[in-house]
């Protein structure tokens, strides 16, 4: 029997962006540049999230024209964001044939309680997640793909930290929880008990797991890489940066070679200026309280 | 129960880690008892018996390959009859040709072949194939995957699925369209490993 859209297909697809950078792009010009430079997938946007930070007003899924374009310059898969909550979003990038869907806080939620059934589609998931119980929600809804929230648009890696090692330190908890203890600990973190199970047995999350918001380096991605995450998502860094397709060939590299400071000394020598940071306590906006 | 010819003790295979899924590759490696190794660097090469390509994306894979020297090292190696395993993206990186966009690969294996032939993620899937000399269909995933379009005379087709071919070995050389590596099915590792 053949199927399409099984979970094996989605988890699956999303194991193969391990050890590789997914890039923010607004157009097609600058999704090439991240095909060129060595990027796993791209993820098409109106505006990057320092722009979309800096515009306020309701950010919604980017324009079907945008999309196209950019799907239509590159070969590596294309993913889109669309508003949590927004089930139509979604069908629609389901429908033009979208290789992953982001539901994503970068976006104006539209709902302030749901997020969608992402079983109900045939196309796979990521969405962002602060620690273990919201990315096993999430993982519950039927994300196959999950990533730290972060800060976005911030440059400041401090939040993807901050969300990282919470997940890795909840995981670490779970594999030395005895059984007796689950229950009490999955209601504690609102997440279903047969996911924190298999968290036990596995030692990791059962999907692959990105850093996300705020990386803007090529020893930012180190950095993400070396607390556990298996790749990294990089939005404003790359774009917002001085020299753009030399700071995404260096942070691609880093990804592949955080473990050899020799090698990171080499891509980290010739980067040009990385995108201007903020600090978290001034911003109006925490994306990353978006979300249930 | 896996036998292995050469007596598994006695083996290290090498899995790339340049980029994909090579955890799942070393994962089933090791439950076979096969002793494996992460490689990311043209060096490390010469410490395994063999190489994993694993999936992931074949356009980054080539582009850190070369930049790190690691295209040279293991093209000649192959031609001195190294063994190598490629699973979908690790399958375009051995080929001789990617048809319908310009980009480099290995040149290892005489076959060509055609990028995302099924169509985009929403239209990859899994089914059960036949295997050549195997006792019972394998479920083979294929995510995003290229088609064999054309291949040599020295190339043997293994499995096809609905008149492609799927599953192919030259020599010491051994590629999937599909990923082996996404189940709990480890008779095609253990077939690669029997040509190591």
């Amino acid at each position: 029997m053949t199927d399409k859209g099984t979970w094996m297909v989605k988890e699956g697809f999303a194991e193969m962006f391990k050890g590789g950078v997914i890039m923010d792009v607004t157009t097609a010009e600058q999704a090439k540049i991240a095909e060129e430079a060595g990027a796993v997938a791209v993820m098409a946007l109106e505006r990057v999230p320092a722009d979309i930070r800096k515009a306020g007003g309701v950010a919604r899924m980017a324009s079907i024209k945008k999309i196209k374009e950019i799907m239509e310059a590159v070969s590596i898969p294309v993913m889109a964001k669309v508003r949590i909550g927004h089930i139509a979003e979604a069908r629609i990038l389901e429908a033009l044939g979208v290789d992953f869907i982001d539901e994503s806080e970068v976006l104006t939620p539209a709902d302030d309680k749901f997020h969608i059934n992402k079983w109900d589609f045939k196309v796979p998931f990521v969405c962002g997640a602060r620690n273990l119980g919201e990315a096993l929600r999430r993982i519950a809804e039927g994300a196959a793909m999950i990533r730290t929230k972060g800060e976005a648009g911030t440059g400041n890696v401090v939040e993807a930290v901050k969300h990282m090692r919470t997940v890795m330190d909840e995981i670490r908890k779970v594999q030395n929880m005895p059984e007796e203890e689950l229950v009490r600990f999955a209601k504690e973190i609102g997440a279903p008990v047969n996911l924190v199970a298999e968290v036990k047995k596995l030692g990791r999350l059962p999907v692959v797991n990105f850093a996300a918001g705020g990386v803007a380096t090529p020893a930012d991605a180190a950095l993400m890489m070396m607390l556990g995450a298996d790749g990294v998502f990089v939005g404003s860094g790359i774009f917002k940066s001085k020299d753009p397709a030399k700071m995404a060939k260096a942070i691609v590299m880093a990804v592949t070679y955080w473990n050899d400071p020799e090698m990171l000394l080499k891509i980290s020598e010739d980067i040009g200026e990385p995108m201007e940071g903020l600090e978290i306590e001034e911003l109006d906006v925490r994306l990353q309280e978006r979300g249930w | 129960m896996f036998v292995c010819k050469k007596g598994a003790g006695k083996l290290k295979i090498g899995v790339s880690g340049i980029q994909g899924d090579f955890r799942e590759h070393k994962l089933m490696l090791e439950k076979m008892g096969i002793e494996t190794v992460v490689v990311r660097k043209p060096e490390e090469l010469d410490f395994v018996d063999g190489l994993i390509i694993p999936g992931g994306e074949s356009t980054t894979m080539i582009r850190i390959m070369k930049m790190i020297g690691f295209y040279d090292a293991l093209k000649k190696k192959i031609e001195a009859g190294f063994p190598v395993f490629g699973t979908c993206a690790g399958m375009i990186v051995l080929s001789k040709e990617v048809t319908n966009f310009n980009q480099d690969s290995l040149k290892a294996i005489d076959i060509k072949v055609e990028r995302n032939a099924y169509g985009r993620q929403v239209d990859s899937f899994e089914t059960d194939i036949q295997i050549k000399d195997f006792k019972k269909p394998f479920r083979a995933i294929f995510i995003r995957a290229p088609k064999v379009v054309e291949y040599g005379e020295d190339v043997e087709v293994l499995s096809e699925y609905n008149g492609s071919p799927i599953l192919l070995r030259q020599g010491k050389i051994l590629v999937a369209s599909f990923h082996p590596e996404l189940t709990d099915d480890a008779e095609i590792h253990e077939l690669f490993i029997n040509m190591v």
